[in-house]
């Protein structure tokens, strides 16, 4: 079997059916230009307008009041907020790994699941930038974080892991963002194109005077390849840096060098169930089962198996090093894990993230999509888990047993927790409705008409 | 005076009912469950505190609670108990008897581990696991040994601080995050010794902290939340037979570390060093983020969760001490080392034209302590009480070995019991 042909298998694999550039074309921008919005749209964006104004007033509240309508005390000073910085910052690290480290691996099965991973990313780090602004004592004052000269004569502290993490989080933002629009250009162009009246002139102005002709073609690959090499390191930077909070400071449990890789493979993990789970509901909701594959789905599936694995090593590594430590401080901090007060926390955790990607062993699993869903959504309740463990667990237990103390959320901080899934789902869902879900140009790359040799396979 | 915890029990706010273990395993009583407690004709309504150390044939009620006219901090505030005391028997009361209520009542205490054993007994965060982890930890915390230890081997405190001394030759000492470069030989260097074997935990330095400093009251709400703001706190570790316990008490402040962890993680360096070693906080420039409370491994810093003095009555306002700012909701504070004495110390002694020398001032805590348990003072003054106190053989830092360097350090803690008092369990032998 000559190099083409498997080509050509895994292109009909990608995109089953006969499809060609017209309906692919149709098919994709077929969405944003429906006449009449969907019912199911109205009733999710109903919903998330509703989360979003629960977000909104309790985020109001906690500025009018203060940190105290929290559940956090002395010694666990950072609880809900911190966690769901984590979480959703580990949540926009699938978006950039698809689109700039599998772009870079040539690995086209991405092309599919980019855009969706991109946006994705795009409103969880919105929404997780949301918590270290809201979550200082005082708020109106959160600019010092930025080195901005002023008459006080004071910078801020570079030493402090907090600024690092601001930075790294920020250049991962910016650097998303412009990958998401580079990456959009020319299917804003095709929208340009068909569209009429205003929508035309909105589009149009985006789409910055988009072509097609060869030279842009040219130019615009070399931005996108450039833009991917910048990406990359984030990938790994962000969650490490933001694993330095922790893996800097003193505390047992939290002063360890396993952190880094350690996020990094739990945020991609995180992010791949996230995207699962919204790309299982898009594909049944706008019919794109023949565009977002089984296939699809099977990757993202091994790519979780295998971060699942390494958080699952990273785990067990944790415990080996506690105890070969011979610290006792140590030691305490993660037998309190699985066996203190919030045992449940840990145990959820294990099984979310360790055992239930060990399904995926099997292709039947991988396959079966009312099972992907559910696990989808079981990995991210596990990673929540990790990060309760981390900052919660921890915390409540360190060196001091004087000042050790439950913790206890409250009604706010759940309030703000669910707020941020409306802020997170509003923005999506406003996505689909206006931008193309999926890379209109980068599908057509999957079909065998996009290889130039295509012509010659005819054996 | 509400809110400072009580000796051993640690309990604010309220009184209550001090039961035994024993009895309360025996009568299924849980923490904070009300009991009704009889004598003769004239019954009360209290809650029950499980308490190490009660005897189990005994309870302890408190006086002075429960009263009706006593503006917003007095009022509806613990159980009146005197309808039980009568003029034939004021202190004891020999013939009462208690019947278990089917009803609980929340209960404020600063300290969460108080249970010694069986963690059914007692409220969350009592159990068995942490127990005996604080009792674990109570030597390496509160070092002590008996008398006759400490006669044969004088030396036992300065052999154990050896042990855990950092490395200052390794690797990471010079590339370490926490180092300021600061030479710390010259002028006035501030320092404190606790000498822990005086210490009687009576909780008279929190208190006099708290009015020197302007430390707000936060109420019983905020204290079951685990929000007091007590610069110095008292921790209690009981250890052995839970009715007769040996019991290990702690003062801890802001140890004012020189390489402190609290520092290098602020975002805005809101927390930084003076130039006579004092951890200092700059209250409006801190903007909150908690870091350094969270790396603090002495867990001494208190935070402003809310607005707590806004509502403050005009007299109350007028009672602050005018040398210590107040602080504002969003803010983090701690133990200043009393900067406001040492600054006008300073000042009298630079008007003067001299040096400050040692005795021109007390800190707060020092000057109300009835044990002389706490000694403040210049460091670099190889006369100041301090200094003496430091060279002590008993001297040791708390958590020496994270390599923190702190200011204060503690003096050991040497029993010497009456033999004939000593249960079994109680046979001191820490080190």
């Amino acid at each position: 079997m000559s190099i083409k042909s498997k080509a050509l298998i895994r292109a009909e694999k990608l995109l089953p059916g006969n499809q060609d550039f017209t309906s692919i074309t149709d098919d994709i921008a077929g969405v944003p230009e429906q006449k009449k919005t969907p019912i199911q749209w109205w009733l999710l964006f109903g919903l998330s307008l509703s989360l979003l104004s629960i977000f909104v007033g309790s985020v109001g509240f906690l500025i009018w009041e203060g940190t105290g309508i929290w559940g956090i005390n002395n010694p666990v000073f950072w609880g809900w907020a911190i966690i769901n910085f984590v979480w959703w910052v580990g949540i926009g690290h699938a978006g950039t790994l698809i689109s700039a480290i599998l772009h870079l691996f040539r690995q086209n099965w991405r092309n599919a699941i980019n855009r969706f991973a991109e946006t994705m990313t795009l409103f969880a780090v919105i929404c997780a930038l949301v918590f270290p602004g809201i979550h200082v004592g005082r708020i109106w004052v959160a600019y010092w974080f930025l080195p901005l000269p002023n008459q006080m004569g004071m910078w801020p502290n570079m030493r402090s892991p907090l600024i690092w993490d601001f930075f790294a989080v920020f250049t991962y933002f910016t650097v998303s963002l412009l990958f998401w629009y580079t990456g959009l250009i020319p299917d804003l162009a095709t929208l340009r194109d068909r569209a009429k009246g205003l929508k035309k002139k909105v589009y149009g102005f985006f789409a910055l005077g988009w072509r097609g002709g060869n030279r842009q073609w040219q130019h615009y690959e070399l931005a996108y390849l450039v833009l991917a090499g910048i990406s990359t390191p984030l990938v790994l930077s962000v969650h490490s840096v933001v694993s330095s909070d922790f893996a800097t400071s003193v505390i047992p449990g939290w002063h360890t060098t396993i952190f880094p890789p350690y996020f990094v493979a739990g945020a991609i993990y995180s992010g791949f169930g996230m995207v699962m789970t919204l790309s299982i509901i898009a594909r049944k909701v706008y019919n794109l089962g023949h565009i977002i594959t089984v296939e699809h789905l099977d990757k993202m599936a091994q790519i979780m198996l295998l971060t699942g694995c390494m958080v699952g090593y990273a785990y067990s590594m944790e415990f080996f090093v506690a105890w070969y430590s011979g610290n006792p401080y140590e030691s305490f901090a993660f037998v309190n894990r699985a066996l203190g007060p919030y045992w449940w926390g840990y145990w959820a955790m294990i099984f979310c993230n360790v055992v239930v990607p060990q399904f995926f062993w099997f292709e039947k699993y991988r396959r079966h999509i009312p099972f992907l869903f559910i696990t989808s959504i079981l990995v991210n309740i596990g990673m929540w888990f990790e990060r309760f463990v981390i900052v919660v667990i921890t915390l409540h237990r360190d060196f001091m047993p004087g000042a050790w103390a439950m913790y206890n959320p409250t009604m706010w901080d759940v309030a703000i927790y669910l707020g941020t899934f409306g802020l997170f789902f509003t923005g999506f869902l406003l996505f689909l409705r206006f931008l193309p879900m999926v890379s209109i140009a980068e599908a057509k790359l999957v079909l065998p008409e996009s290889d130039p040799h295509h012509g010659d396979s005819h054996e | 005076m509400q809110e400072i915890p009580k000796p051993i029990t640690s309990l604010t706010w309220d009184n209550a009912a001090l039961i035994s273990m024993k009895v309360a395993k025996k009568l299924n009583i849980k923490n904070g469950q009300m009991l009704e407690i009889s004598v003769g004709d004239n019954t009360i309504n209290i809650p029950a505190f499980i308490t190490p150390g009660q005897n189990q044939k005994s309870i302890t009620l408190e006086l002075g609670y429960g009263r009706k006219f006593n503006g917003r901090i007095g009022n509806e505030v613990g159980f009146n108990v005197y309808p039980l005391r009568s003029s034939d028997s004021p202190s004891f009361i020999l013939n009462g008897s208690i019947k278990v209520l089917n009803e609980t009542y929340p209960l404020a205490s600063t300290q969460d581990h108080h249970g010694l054993e069986d963690d059914k007994y007692a409220a969350p965060g009592f159990d068995d696991l942490a127990n005996k982890e604080a009792q674990s930890r109570i030597p390496e915390l509160v070092k002590q040994s008996t008398f006759d230890y400490y006669k044969d081997n004088p030396d036992w405190v300065q052999k154990k601080v050896e042990q855990h001394k950092p490395d200052k030759n390794r690797s990471w000492a010079d590339h370490s995050m926490y180092n300021p470069d600061w030479d710390y030989s010259k002028g006035p260097q501030w320092g404190m010794s606790i000498d822990l074997t005086s210490c009687t935990s009576c909780n008279a330095c929190s208190i006099a902290c708290q009015s020197e400093n302007n430390i707000p009251v936060v109420g019983k709400q905020q204290v079951m939340n685990g929000r007091e703001m007590h610069w110095i706190r008292i921790d209690n570790y009981f250890a052995g037979d839970p009715d007769n316990p040996e019991v290990s008490t702690q003062s801890v402040a802001c140890v004012h570390c020189e390489l402190a962890p609290c520092e290098s993680v602020c975002p805005v360096a809101a927390t930084t060093h003076s130039s006579d070693g004092v951890n200092q906080m700059t209250y409006n420039r801190c903007l909150g983020t908690r870091y350094c409370a969270n790396n603090c491994p002495y867990k001494v810093r208190k935070f402003n969760f809310y607005n707590y003095t806004k509502d403050l009555p005009e007299v109350v306002q007028m009672a602050m001490n005018p040398d210590v700012s107040i602080r504002f909701r969003g803010v983090m504070e701690k133990c200043t080392y009393c900067y406001q004495r040492i600054s006008s110390a300073r000042i009298t002694a630079e008007n003067e034209g001299r040096e400050i020398k040692d005795g021109d001032f007390q800190v707060a805590c020092q000057q109300s302590c009835p044990a002389d348990a706490i000694k403040f003072g210049d460091i670099n003054d190889p006369n100041s009480e301090v200094s003496k106190a430091k060279r002590r053989n008993r001297d040791y830092a708390l958590l020496a070995h994270l390599g923190t360097a702190p200011r204060t350090t503690y003096l050991a803690k040497i029993r010497n019991q009456n033999p004939m008092l000593v249960s079994k369990s109680q046979n001191g032998s820490y080190q």
